[in-house]
């Protein structure tokens, strides 16, 4: 957004030089007052974000600022005490459960919603992503009761179910916005040359849209992996999950412990962030890569 | 001769799209039946619960029209309709928190819709980091930033602006910023991805016309970038009616959210009349997503699988 040099190229008749010193000092004073704003709205952001790293390396017995002195001994409480390790490998156990049972239905069901032509699609899509929009404390309350009536309170697998239901609409989406773009003359030729339908899937498509199925299964995991409150009702005593475990020592002892807890999770959150980006970046690519394709096929053989 | 083969041919292919079509639902029946049993069915039979637990009729929604039901919420005890109050406090938070982060996101989103693509990615890095933060550790950071020994009341206390301690946690205020904290992302993602759409040349247009910098944003980039501001707002706010943990962990006594309410009629045991509340929140909800969506003609935004 180069707005002098565009401005001069779309209206050739000004002058280069003319044009850039109209539009640079106006832009400069209001300019300052919204970067500043914006600086601040962005701090404010990151700002406790960063502020827990600090706070688990403290030495004091308390939350305590500035920290007096530095320590690991929140680490080794962490480490140590088998009730926060268990809930942590009982989360990941549970997150990957729910990845993969949500990607696997949601890509599946994405190929249908994208590609096939039905009677009542809208209205199908609108109930698959419809938990996104819901209070999670209405379907927490709704599968508590329901788990209750079969008994199945505090079982793992059955919290990762409704962990599951809760993943499939992200894992929808992400997959759903890979196949928009995606040229279907490439799995035809495929079953020309005499593919069957599921190495086509497997050969073509899904190495297509690979990008899109790992961020719905980052989605998924991380959603199972931080979700509180369909655990609070469902995990029983059997099924204790991280989030339970913090939520429990937030309400009742804030030890320094939950700092160091937390800056691992927030770690693993720009991991996860990190490795999301970079597979939007490589589905971008992919999809301005078929950009010239499409272009060709455009009535005018031109986008714009 | 020529005629007939493609008739025929025609007709191999409508078998074969009809076939393809069949697939088709096969691939999103799994799904379908998957969410039918550990979310439609059970979120359906809950509803129901909240007319016929423990007798059929309206029973439940009773306390919600009486004048006066004393109720007690964590030791304290609340004068007038307590529920309604609580439905009342629940929207108030949500519409506070709708306002203050469009007042906040809408300039952040500008900003950065108007800074060369590698720079707004850079910096989209510092809404994308808290937005992929749990928000237990979020509202653990706000709690440690705003406790009586907090960092907030240490420097406070360091530059000599305060003599003792201000109790910053546990007030409607902690919930406001917790809460504002961490829906701000869903309110820049929509705006900054509704304005990056936005034509410059259509600005320039207007400039090269006359009008001076506000007219040209009042006139041609504000409406322009309203859908945005819908989008955002409808997101927000269905996402701030139903928040729990927040106001849990960083109100006070008396800010009390309709999950709240919800959670505890359950730990009393009240199925019923926790369902009929769960009944009114989805109810709110419903509302508010129509009139965004009919009225206000926001396309939806959750469109997976949609041309």
């Amino acid at each position: 957004m180069t707005a002098p040099a565009s401005a001069a190229s779309s209206a050739p008749s000004i002058p280069r030089e003319r044009a850039a010193r109209r539009v640079v000092p106006r832009v400069s004073a209001a300019r300052v007052v919204l970067l500043t704003f914006t600086g601040l709205v962005l701090l404010y952001l990151v700002f406790p974000v960063f502020i827990v790293a600090p706070l688990s390396f403290s030495s004091a017995k308390y939350l305590q600022f500035p920290p007096p002195g530095l320590s690991l001994q929140w680490y080794q409480s962490y480490f140590s005490r088998p009730d926060w390790v268990a809930a942590t490998w009982l989360s990941v156990r549970i997150g990957v459960i729910t990845a993969v049972l949500a990607t696997a239905l949601g890509t599946a069901a994405a190929l249908a919603l994208v590609r096939g032509r039905f009677r009542g699609k809208d209205a199908i899509n609108s109930f698959i992503v419809s938990p996104l929009i819901i209070p999670t404390i209405i379907v927490a309350i709704g599968v508590y009761f329901f788990y209750a009536r079969i008994h199945i309170i505090g079982s793992p697998f059955a919290l990762a179910l409704a962990h599951t239901a809760l993943a499939i609409p992200f894992v929808v989406i992400n997959v759903s916005a890979t196949l928009e773009g995606f040229d279907e003359r490439l799995e035809w030729a495929a079953m020309n040359l005499g593919a069957n339908r599921w190495q086509t899937f497997f050969k073509i498509t899904l190495p297509i849209i690979r990008p899109g199925v790992f961020a719905g299964a980052l989605f998924a995991f991380s959603t199972s992996f931080d979700e509180l409150i369909v655990a609070l009702f469902v995990s029983g005593a059997g099924a204790v999950t991280l989030p339970r475990k913090m939520w429990e020592s937030l309400r009742l002892d804030i030890d320094p412990t939950i700092a160091a807890v937390s800056t691992i999770l927030i770690v693993i959150s720009v991991t996860i962030l990190a490795s999301a980006e970079a597979l939007r970046l490589r589905s971008e690519r992919m999809r301005t890569a078929r950009v010239p394709d499409a272009a060709r096929d455009a009535p005018g053989g031109a986008i714009q | 001769m020529a005629t007939a083969a493609r008739a025929e041919q025609a007709r191999r292919f409508e078998r074969l799209e009809r076939l393809t079509q069949r697939r088709y639902l096969l691939l999103l029946a799994p799904a379908v039946l998957f969410l039918v049993i550990f979310y439609g069915y059970p979120v359906a039979a809950m509803l129901l619960r909240s007319f016929n637990d423990p007798a059929w009729g309206f029973g439940n929604f009773k306390p919600l029209t009486a004048a006066r039901t004393p109720i007690e919420i964590l030791g304290v005890s609340l004068p007038m309709n307590a529920y309604l109050r609580v439905i009342g406090i629940t929207l108030q938070i949500a519409v506070g928190t709708t306002i203050a982060t469009l007042l906040l996101g809408y300039p952040v989103a500008y900003a950065l819709a108007s800074m060369p693509m590698s720079r707004a990615n850079l910096l989209m890095i510092f809404v994308l980091v808290p937005f992929w933060t749990s928000i237990l550790v979020r509202t653990y950071a706000w709690m440690a930033l705003l406790g009586t020994d907090g960092i907030v009341n240490e420097v406070l206390m360091g530059l000599r602006l305060i003599d003792q301690p201000a109790t910053l946690l546990n007030t409607r205020g902690a919930v406001y910023v917790g809460m504002v904290h961490i829906l701000l992302p869903f309110m820049i993602l929509p705006l900054y991805a509704v304005m990056r759409g936005i034509d410059r040349n259509l600005m320039r247009a207007a400039e090269n016309l006359g009008a001076r910098p506000w007219q040209v944003f009042r006139s041609v980039f504000l409406p322009l970038s309203l859908p945005g501001v819908a989008a955002g707002c409808l997101l927000v706010f269905i996402l701030a009616l139903g928040f729990y943990i927040t106001p849990s962990l960083l109100g006070g006594q008396r800010d009390i959210m309709i999950s709240m309410l919800i959670q505890q009629q359950v730990v009393q045991l009240k199925w019923g009349f926790a369902s009929a509340l769960a009944l009114v929140l989805l109810v709110i909800s419903l509302i508010i997503y129509l009139v965004f969506v009919r009225v206000l003609g926001v396309q939806r935004i959750f469109g997976g699988g949609r041309r």
